[in-house]
């Protein structure tokens, strides 16, 4: 049961409610995609699955393939099986690209095929994590540490922003192969990369809630044709403001 | 009474510009001399400290040796590869030998500073001469050990070191003292003359006790298209470290570097810094500090750039990383601009291991401590310093041994 549910999760970060009782299932081998207006929770709720302090759980649950993980340790949630592609990655001065990569595959690893799933040059394996990389570049290197890192459940925190329409099409491939026998929850605000992607269900966060889930082609292109002011209109949505 | 004599005797009671200032007469100065001998029969407990300092014991890894425990010089060997392009002696012995290296004796260091740079001229204990003679490249690094094996005791060693033009070599310098020392002062004055179009990398590694007193001072001169570049580092506890160490670029298109690996563990007091001032044409300069803190150490992490010069340039970069609530780092970076034209900058940053960094690090799999360790082992990374790869190697192990090596 590879299969990660969230019950009812309400989190604050900094002194400010971040998310609001969010009731979320992927289960085994499904990829769900997850949308939302700017500031609307997604990343937290991301931040809230891995465990960061910064978020405090004030009720809810977190399960994974039956787990109870919603007190469980960054690390030990990452030994089960969850890996996370970040919206916006720390710079870390000195620790090299090739350090992170090397503890990801256990030392051994071919160099120049692993860069080539992502389109990523050698080289970079030896430069400082984050530093002076492009926007693309980041994108590209977070996709290239998670296909290393080889998760059970994948997510992906809006892996298409900022990367140019040749890449997009790496990338989107490397993500779908990757994900043909596994689970994962991609979040993207244009949608492009869903044209290489095959997922199952969307779903649309807003003020820290998902307030509506669904086929996903229905939900896109409405949220691409109309915004989201489509999604004000709902009386879902009009509630919860 | 000579001035010069005059002024010293009168400066031996002034406490340095910076550091805690220190009762000179609460350090022993007698001791008996070590007999001369070869680097492979010095006693065991000396060869592991000396090894702690970068001193290889390896006579094919080292172009030629330069030992002195307490007062005595030991040893002073070129091997016989490297005759005739480099000498290692005492500075006593150079004195005498050359009538013209009192040209360069106390010629950039003042005798007058304070109370430390007095006590070296009025009881000077040997040091070492290096001189690498005009167009010789030296392949392999020449090495020097400054030991100390009573406690206690007070060591004031005077070294000089010319790097002849067109030359060039690297040499590295070990100073530490006998596992039974705690306390003491060592006192040690160098004078380096970079000539034109030479190149020299020194690099200093000390490893001292708890309770010992550390006071170097040291000046460069650097020629015409001359590079002169010190690497220091300084990883083990010590009661007071100061040094300022300053370096003129003199020269048309001379180079100066300075790289500074600072821990500050336990009670340590650090207060450690580098000057350059441009004088010539072209001049360029760079210094660059890291300073770690733990326990309750105190770090001073200071720099000066000066620009004398319309066509000089010179940057600054001092990081701290604070592991300890009870340490402290005070960055103090200084740019004087003398003239329109001259170009100066610095970059200094102070704090702890962001949690963020921490995080990213566990959600790829790395457990708090590996994340820890793997950021302060990156923060010390030595490849942004250029070292050349046999010192490179040996500063890796050192920082590897200190903080804990690849995961
Ligand atoms: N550490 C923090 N301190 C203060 N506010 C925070 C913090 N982290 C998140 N927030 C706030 O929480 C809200 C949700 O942020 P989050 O990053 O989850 O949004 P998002 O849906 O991922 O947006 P985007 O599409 O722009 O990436 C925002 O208003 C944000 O400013
Ligand atoms: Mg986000």
């Amino acid at each position: 049961m590879k299969t990660l549910r969230i019950e009812d999760l309400t989190v604050e970060i900094a002194g400010k409610r971040v998310l609001g009782g969010v009731n979320l299932e992927v289960p085994e081998g499904e990829t769900h995609v997850l949308l939302g207006p700017n500031g609307s929770g997604k990343t937290s709720l991301i931040t809230s699955i891995l465990g960061f302090p910064s978020c405090h759980i004030l009720s809810g649950k977190i399960r994974f393939n039956g787990t109870d993980i919603t007190t469980m340790p960054t690390d030990e949630r990452v030994k089960l099986g969850i890996g996370v592609a970040f919206q916006n990655p720390p710079q870390i001065r000195g620790v090299k690209l090739g350090d992170v990569l090397r503890h990801l595959t256990r030392r051994k690893f071919d160099e120049v095929k692993l860069a080539g799933t992502t389109n990523i040059p050698v080289d970079f394996f030896g430069r400082d994590l984050n530093l002076g990389f492009s926007g693309g570049e980041l994108k590209r290197t977070e996709i290239l540490q998670l296909l290393a890192q080889r998760p059970d459940f994948a997510i992906f925190d809006e892996p298409d922003s900022g990367v140019d329409v040749e890449n997009l099409e790496v990338i989107g491939k490397a993500i779908n192969e990757f994900l043909k026998n596994r689970s994962g929850l991609l979040i993207t605000h244009l949608g492009h990369i869903l044209r290489y992607l095959k997922v199952d269900k969307a779903h649309v966060m807003f003020y820290g809630t998902i307030a509506c889930s669904g086929k996903p082609t229905n939900i896109i292109n409405r949220i691409m044709k109309k915004g989201y002011k489509w999604c004000e209109r709902c009386p879902k949505v009009k509630r919860l403001h | 009474m000579p001035k010069g004599k005059k002024t010293t005797l009168n400066a031996i009671e002034k406490p340095a510009a910076f550091g805690p200032d220190l009762d000179l007469g609460a350090f022993k100065r007698e001791t008996s001399p070590w007999p001369p001998c070869t680097i492979s029969t010095l006693p065991e407990d000396i060869v592991q400290r000396a090894l702690s300092v970068g001193i290889s014991t390896e006579e094919k890894e080292r172009a030629g040796t330069y030992f002195q425990i307490d007062h005595s010089a030991i040893l002073q060997t070129i091997r016989k590869t490297f005759s005739g392009k480099a000498e290692i002696m005492t500075t006593g012995e150079a004195l005498k030998k050359y009538r013209w290296a009192k040209e360069y004796w106390w010629k950039i260091v003042a005798a007058d500073t304070d109370k430390f740079t007095a006590l070296a001229k009025l009881k000077w204990d040997q040091g070492y001469f290096i001189r690498v003679l005009e167009g010789q490249k030296i392949t392999i690094p020449l090495q020097a050990c400054l030991f100390i094996s009573k406690d206690n005791f007070n060591q004031n060693v005077h070294n000089l070191i010319i790097a002849e033009p067109n030359s060039e070599a690297q040499i590295i310098t070990g100073c530490t003292v006998h596992p039974n020392v705690q306390s003491g002062l060592h006192v040690g004055i160098s004078e380096f003359y970079v000539k034109k179009n030479a190149k020299l990398t020194f690099t200093m590694i000390h490893n001292w006790a708890q309770n010992f007193n550390v006071r170097p001072r040291t000046a460069a001169l650097v020629d015409d298209d001359a590079t002169f570049v010190s690497n220091y580092m300084c990883m083990k506890p010590v009661k007071s470290l100061q040094m300022y160490p300053v370096a003129y670029c003199k020269g048309a298109n001379s180079r100066v570097r300075f790289n500074t690996i600072l821990h500050g563990n336990q009670n340590s007091h650090l207060d450690v810094g580098s000057k350059v001032v441009l004088q010539g044409k072209g001049s360029r300069g760079e210094i660059i500090t890291r300073a770690i803190a733990s326990d309750n150490a105190q770090i001073n992490a200071r720099g000066l750039l000066v620009g004398e010069h319309e066509d000089s340039k010179a940057h600054l970069e001092c990081r701290g990383l604070l592991l300890s609530d009870e340490a402290f780092i005070h960055a103090i970076p200084e740019l004087v601009g003398k003239v329109k034209g001259t170009e100066l900058s610095h970059e200094a940053a102070v704090g702890k291991i962001a949690e963020e960094q921490i995080q990213y690090l566990m959600a790829r799999g790395f457990s708090e401590t590996e994340a820890e360790s793997l950021i302060i082992r990156g923060f010390m990374d030595t490849s942004i310093f250029g070292l050349p790869d046999v010192l490179k190697k040996d500063t890796e192990r050192m920082i590897d041994a200190t903080f804990g090596g690849a995961l």
